[in-house]
């Protein structure tokens, strides 16, 4: 049937109208080429079983939707979250299109950055040249007062060097001598992102700190957030040490970048940082990472050069943020205030009205290696049993540390952790060993599609929901977001799995 | 045509061009001067030059040639495995991005929204992926057995680092007795996604024409001739628009013996050379496999415009007039057929948008194809220019555009804005890059390369949504809570004072 002006259908219902499925059906008959149905259903069975895992972990050179990206998305995240800075790209332009792109299509948000737009020439010749106009136009044209330099595996290639060019870009008076050109390289074919992540924070604070050691401390605490996606958090650690009293600075907070009010103009260089804050972190009495592998040189380079106590503290679930707020209290001599014992206290009684339903669950998960630490953490204490944890970038260290976790934890017994190992695997793992829930991001819609298995969104990109990435997902209100997701995941399948009438839905309870 | 008042409209529009200029260094308002034009009625060029290397340091919104041949040409054959040679990201940013429709078992027989790369670790830059090339593909053998075929789409290091993929191709496709086809995609190649159509183009010309060769000789071609053949390409079923194309050459009485490239497979590719005119949609993405068909086969193609009810009419009668009185008399049937429900279509949307003004910027054809249908609704178009046309777009775009449109190839982010800004447009259609800045300026939008994950638009059902779409954007009541409204009072009371 023709569309009807008064209910205009789009591809989700219009597609299923006969005129459509007998187009389809037209073409697989007659010209796809395609293989026959009993064989298409073969396979598809055979790719759930046992055999094809093992023929599947057999794969050494292969990788099938893998679970990582490549640095210097990284790297854009880590210096969009400075005052006024703007990403250069040294490389051909395609790559940060794409970020650009990716970073958009989460946040739903603008996300400026610059390349230099290498061609085949530079490929032979160097982007030096590329480096030297690039530099003049985008700081005429963007009026940033910082640009944050990486490169693409291209550049990484041909062999740029980034210092010896942002020193010749200078003085061909592209930029001024002063003018902060932090830099890292960041090739695409080492890491993932969040190398990305670390090799920029490092660049930066090493351009910002240099020469402002002062004395004596400035008696605040450095807070470097890692490669956190979500907007609430920083907000939501702010909240927690201003209730403390406590004086810190966030290095690198794109939270307001990535979520500025809708005023009917747009800035294209919202909050941030301030540049003479960070440039004074130097001076703080010590740092303290929200994420262990998304800084360790940036670590070794504050512990070494600055002199600086840093630690590793995931303010996730109640003990994560337990022990968050007792460090901070040792660190600053202040107390942990009522406001957020109550909190803590609300987390927990949230807990206990819902831990039933997650107590005993099997679940597996993946992403980056603390978010995964964070969120398996958490639900440990709720009494959640991991079976599958993957792990595409990360490595020893994080399994190591991973399976002591586990080994802690009464409920961590039956888990395996795979590192290394990409989305193509975890289908392997979630059809020959289920789970009741998996979590991950969008990505996985693949994975639930497939195997049935119900699907919590958590971790970057979100492409498919809306506004999760708004959320805080640490402290104990961001405890509250995570448990919300989960157990509302899990009666949400309830629902489905009882929900026939007068054959399923014995019990299809209106109290749960 | 022009009424007089756009005279004036015209030295306006070039004045705003020179101010935005004023931005740039010396040397850049230079070359970027020659990118943008306003255009004058009777002239057979938009005036601007294209295809030429974006200035370093801007903000384009341009890709590379990987895009161009994975993300574009290739990708959505559905039943090849197309691997992202190189590092890991390439694949990983654009994957499932473009939502190219298909029908089929995901990772069984069909593989368009999986990502397969060769993940590139430092040992392979030093040591040559060749090896791990040919081993991926034995391990894809054993995986995914229903593959029909390979493409190995490179990545920037491939080329830099001198890797043979053509002999590794060869081996493997003689191996495998399928289509193991390399592209030389890398993304420092050329100056946009646009070389990479080409590279793509020029690989179905090299290695699947040949197997349509074979498949003639050998009498392996599996369906029938028919007088009324066609292969509809150019079309990459963006949430089904190929689909809502080939409904309607059906209709018509034609056969659609192959789709290139959305929901495409390599059965149609190789069976492509056997249709009796071709029908291209998007020109720039593949009227090179539109010349190599004519030279190598006689074949004749057509460019057709299936945006809007006046264009669609106008192109089956176009595709019509090249067959027989049957398939005209068909042709006419079917836009009778769908005339009172594209008037329904107007008459409840047209009221609502009459009289509004849309800037757009996208990539290969709908800078310019688009335009009948916004007009098609009441809405004119303002501005427009194209991330990766060549001079033969911009010849096209004058049969499309007003006397006073503004043209900006290759636009920057900073130029784009500053027109926006200056001209004060209804609607922004552009893409995702451009989306979120414009909507914090309080500016409806609608992304035109993804139909905003509505769609489809093309054919008179893709119309129906197209117009609903345009009318939600444009007649959001969203856009008037922009802004507290104390603070408007305030605005407004100041400049009262």
């Amino acid at each position: 049937m023709p569309q009807n002006p008064d209910r205009i259908v789009d591809h989700v219902d219009l597609f299923k109208q006969p005129e459509y499925t007998e187009l389809f059906e037209n073409k697989r008959k007659n010209f796809e080429g395609a293989h026959p149905p009993e064989e298409v259903e073969r396979v598809s069975e055979w790719t759930k079983s046992w055999d094809y895992r093992e023929k599947n972990f057999a794969r050494e050179a292969l990788t099938i939707n893998p679970a990582k990206g490549c640095q210097p998305v990284g790297a854009m995240f880590a210096a969009l979250g400075f005052e006024g800075t703007l990403p250069f790209v040294q490389g051909s332009q395609g790559c940060v299109a794409y970020f650009r792109t990716h970073l958009s299509r989460h946040y739903k948000e603008p996300c400026s950055a610059v390349s230099s737009s290498m061609t085949e020439d530079a490929a032979v010749f160097g982007g030096l040249n590329n480096m030297i106009e690039g530099m003049q136009v985008s700081y005429q044209l963007y009026k940033p007062k910082m640009i944050a330099v990486c490169t693409t595996c291209m550049a990484e290639v041909i062999g740029d060097d980034l210092g010896a060019f942002i020193t010749n870009s200078k003085n061909a008076g592209s930029i001024p001598q002063d003018f902060p050109v932090p830099f890292a390289h960041t090739p695409s074919f080492v890491g993932s992102h969040i190398t990305g992540y670390d090799n920029m924070m490092k660049g930066i604070l090493l351009n910002l700190t240099e020469g402002k050691k002062t004395a004596t401390s400035n008696g605040k605490i450095n807070i470097i957030p890692g490669f956190d996606t979500y907007v609430g958090n920083n907000r939501e650690v702010k909240r927690m040490l201003n209730a403390m009293g406590v004086d810190y600075t966030i290095l690198s907070d794109s939270s307001d970048y990535f979520d500025s009010p809708n005023t009917g103009e747009f800035d294209m260089y919202p909050g941030g940082t301030k540049l003479e804050d960070a440039a004074d972190s130097i001076n703080a009495k010590a740092t303290v990472a929200l994420q262990a592998y998304t800084t360790p040189k940036t670590r070794e380079y504050i512990s070494t050069q600055w002199k600086q106590e840093t630690k590793v503290l995931r303010p996730f679930g109640v003990k994560g943020t337990d022990e968050f707020l007792t460090a901070i209290a040792e660190l600053t001599g202040k107390a942990i205030p009522e406001e957020l014992e109550i909190d803590r206290g609300r987390l927990v009684d949230a807990i206990t009205d819902s831990y039933a339903w997650i107590h005993g669950k099997k679940f597996a998960i993946y992403g980056d290696p603390d978010l995964i630490i964070s969120i398996t953490s958490f639900l440990l204490e709720m009494g959640a049993e991991p079976v599958h944890i993957l792990c595409n970038n990360g490595d020893e260290t994080f399994k190591k540390e991973m399976e002591a976790i586990l080994a802690a934890s009464p409920f961590g017994k039956e888990a395996t952790v795979w590192i290394q190992k990409d989305l193509w695997h975890l289908r392997s793992l979630l059809f020959t060993e289920p789970v009741d829930f998996f979590i991950g991001n969008s990505y996985g819609k693949y994975l639930w599609r497939d195997t049935k298995i119900p699907m919590v969104r958590i971790g970057y990109p979100l492409f498919d929901r809306h506004h999760l990435h708004r959320y805080a997902t640490l402290g104990y209100q961001g405890g509250l977001n995570i448990l919300n997701w989960v157990v509302n995941t899990l009666l949400d399948e309830m629902d489905r799995n009882t929900n026939i009438t007068g054959k399923t839905d014995i019990s299809f309870d209106l109290i749960r | 045509m022009t009424p007089p008042e756009n005279q004036n409209l015209v030295d306006e529009n070039k004045e705003l061009i020179k101010e935005v200029l004023q931005a740039y260094p010396e040397k850049a308002r230079k070359k970027r001067e020659k990118h943008l034009n306003v255009h004058e009625e009777s002239k057979s060029d938009c005036g601007v030059k294209s295809n030429i290397k974006s200035i370093p340091g801007v903000m384009t919104a341009r890709g590379c040639a990987y895009a161009g041949s994975k993300g574009v040409v290739w990708g959505p054959i559905k039943d090849m495995i197309h691997i992202s040679h190189g590092p890991v990201g390439c694949g990983y940013w654009s994957w499932s991005g473009r939502r190219n429709y298909y029908v089929g078992i995901t990772g069984i027989n069909s593989f368009g929204t999986m990502h397969f790369t060769s993940d590139f670790q430092e040992r392979d830059i030093v040591f040559g992926g060749d090896k791990k090339l040919t081993k991926i593909i034995d391990e894809l053998e054993i995986l995914f057995p229903l593959n029909r075929g390979v493409s190995i789409q490179s990545e920037c290091p491939i080329g830099l680092i001198g890797d043979d993929i053509e002999a590794v191709a060869k081996k493997a496709s003689k191996q495998y007795g399928k289509p193991v086809v390399p592209l030389r995609c890398e993304g420092f190649r050329g100056v946009s996604q646009s070389l990479g159509h080409h590279i793509a183009n020029d690989a179905i010309r090299d290695w699947i024409f040949p197997e349509f060769d074979k498949a003639k000789k050998n009498n392996t071609i599996d369906f029938e001739p028919s007088p009324y053949d066609v292969a509809l390409i150019g079309d990459y079923n963006i949430g089904g628009d190929a689909w809502a194309s080939r409904m309607l050459l059906e209709e018509m009485g034609l056969r659609v013996v192959a789709q290139w490239s959305g929901d495409g497979t390599l059965n149609e590719l190789i069976q492509g050379p056997a249709a009796k005119l071709v029908l291209i949609h998007c020109y720039r993405s593949m009227n090179y496999i539109c010349r190599s068909l004519e030279e190598q086969y006689g074949m004749p193609w057509m460019e057709f415009n299936f945006f809007g009810p006046t264009k669609i009419a106008a192109s089956l009668r176009e595709i019509a007039a090249k067959f027989d009185s049957k398939i005209q008399e068909n042709a006419e049937k079917v836009i009778a057929k769908y005339t009172p429900v594209m008037n329904a279509v107007l008459e409840k949307y047209r009221p609502r948008l009459e009289g509004n003004t849309v800037m757009l910027y996208v990539g290969g054809l709908r800078p310019r194809h688009v335009v009948p249908a916004f007009e098609d609704l009441g809405i004119k178009v303002v501005g427009t220019g194209y991330e990766f046309a060549h001079n033969d777009d911009y010849k096209r775009t004058t049969h499309y555009i007003d006397n006073a449109t503004i043209i900006y190839d290759d636009v920057t982010a900073y130029e784009f804005e500053e027109f926006v800004k200056a001209k004060k447009p209804d609607l922004i259609a552009s893409g995702i890059k451009e989306k979120y800045a414009f909507q914090k300026m309080g500016l409806p939008f609608r992304q035109m390369h993804s139909w905003d994950y509505s769609g489809p638009y093309h054919g008179y059902d893709g119309f129906a949504i197209f117009a609903r779409d345009m009318d939600l954007a444009l007649n959001s009541p969203t856009w008037s809570l922009i802004g507290a409204p104390w603070k408007k009072a305030a605005t407004k009371a100041k400049a009262a004072a």
